[in-house]
């Protein structure tokens, strides 16, 4: 381990800065291996050199709070958001009228987050347009979701072979997604700190497995925005491993199954 | 549940019996599709098979058929797990009855999430 204290604090400090991300010590491990390849491109003899040239160079520090993002993802990651977004949340926002949807993938990742929701409407509910803003911090998780291009390892995460079939065409060694379904996703660069994306108020958020980064004064934030940013009788899906409750209570939680959905509170 | 593993290379058999004993099923396995309806025709409790495609004597394809033939199989859930990856093939697969196709490489993740998404095994969450 070549990292100095000094480099780590540095590294922390910028993430933190800019995307919320927190990475305590004992991180050391996570920052040499994704600043590695960075650094050998940049021809730095280690890390530590490495980020002592991005110091004083600002076009830099987006590459390493990238690097640092983790971008984990797949195809209806969980499922039960999806059969919930498909059997309760749509049918109902399609009951009081709505023939047009607006969803928000916030910390979309490469956007098979964005595209699965797409799938589900396009297959269940034909009659319904669909614009999805699909947003992250990386813009090289954006550069892949627009292309809609993945590798086989990603396609056999999570996407069943009946819809690979119906909404795939096989180009050489990757799968491009059609571009009836590509047209309904709009990628933004969007910082969560940050006021939310055009394309609003959406119906429907999903926000999932991103909060578990933050600290709470930032869930908080963020959960406030998104709610400023949603219609007031839209939906907000989380993560598995993340809630409203005691970061924000403007939230009603929704059981449905063994699943949870959230509402904003009325007049909150 | 029981599982029918159906691969040619015993390797393989181990690596995918290893992710299904590890979720839960007991695992029973075949060297192609004559001898994965033999197993079939033994046991009358297998749920699940996880087939390849190229075989010596009968192929998974041909396996996939054979089965779509037999009434008292129709509850057996059916997925291709092989370097095939063509569309036309997973297409032809599917109409022909399988339900799900996994292309290999693949790591146990992608097994475990077809199994849910099959409701084979519970939803774990990720995080
Ligand atoms: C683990 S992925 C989640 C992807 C997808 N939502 C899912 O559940 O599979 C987390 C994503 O959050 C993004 N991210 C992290 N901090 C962010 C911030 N402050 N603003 C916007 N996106 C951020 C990362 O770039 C990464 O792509």
């Amino acid at each position: 381990m070549t990292l100095t204290a000094d480099t780590f604090d540095f590294v922390a400090t910028l993430v933190r800065q800019k995307s919320a991300i927190q990475l305590e010590r004992g991180k050391e491990y996570l920052v040499e291996s994704r600043l590695a390849p960075l650094a050998r491109s940049a021809g730095a003899v280690d890390v530590d050199a490495f980020v002592r040239g991005v110091r004083g160079d600002i076009t830099k520090h987006d590459l390493v709070v990238e690097a640092l993002t983790t971008n984990e993802t797949s195809w209806f990651r969980d499922i039960n958001p999806f059969t919930v977004l498909r059997t309760t949340v749509v049918p109902d926002m399609v009951g009081k009228g709505r023939r047009e949807l607006k969803i928000w993938s916030a910390a979309c990742s490469s956007g098979q987050e964005a595209y699965s929701i797409a799938m589900i409407i396009a297959d269940n509910f034909p009659g319904i347009r669909t614009q999805i803003t699909a947003t992250d911090l990386a813009e090289n998780m954006l550069a892949k979701g627009r292309s809609g291009e993945y590798s086989q390892l990603e396609i056999n995460r999570g996407l069943p072979a009946p819809m690979l079939v119906k909404h795939f065409e096989r180009t050489g060694p990757t799968f491009r997604i059609n571009q009836q379904i590509r047209n309904s996703v709009t990628f933004r660069k969007n910082n969560l700190l940050d006021q939310p994306p055009m394309g609003g108020p959406f119906d429907i958020v999903f926000l999932r497995n991103v909060l578990i980064y933050f600290d709470v004064a930032t869930k908080r934030d963020v959960l406030k925005r998104v709610r400023g940013a949603m219609a007031p009788d839209g939906y907000l899906f989380l993560g598995a491993a993340e809630t409203t409750i005691g970061v924000d209570e403007a939230w009603e939680r929704i059981q449905v199954g063994n699943s949870s959905v959230y509402k904003p509170r009325e007049g909150k | 549940m029981k599982a029918l593993v159906i691969d040619d290379s015993r390797v393989m058999r181990k690596i995918v019996g290893g992710i299904l004993v590890d979720a839960g099923f007991e695992v029973v396995e075949a060297e192609n599709g004559q001898d994965a309806l033999d197993r079939m025709a033994e046991h009358d409790d297998i749920g699940l098979c996880c087939i390849d495609w190229n075989m010596p004597i009968m192929t998974g394809f041909e396996f996939v058929v054979e089965v779509r033939k037999h009434a008292e199989w129709r509850d057996v859930t059916l997925m291709m797990v092989t370097t095939e990856g063509e569309q036309d093939q997973i297409v032809r697969a599917l109409a022909a009855g399988a339900h799900e196709y996994v292309i290999k490489p693949f790591t146990p993740e992608v097994i475990l999430d077809k199994l849910q998404f099959l409701g084979l095994v519970e939803i774990e969450e990720t995080v």
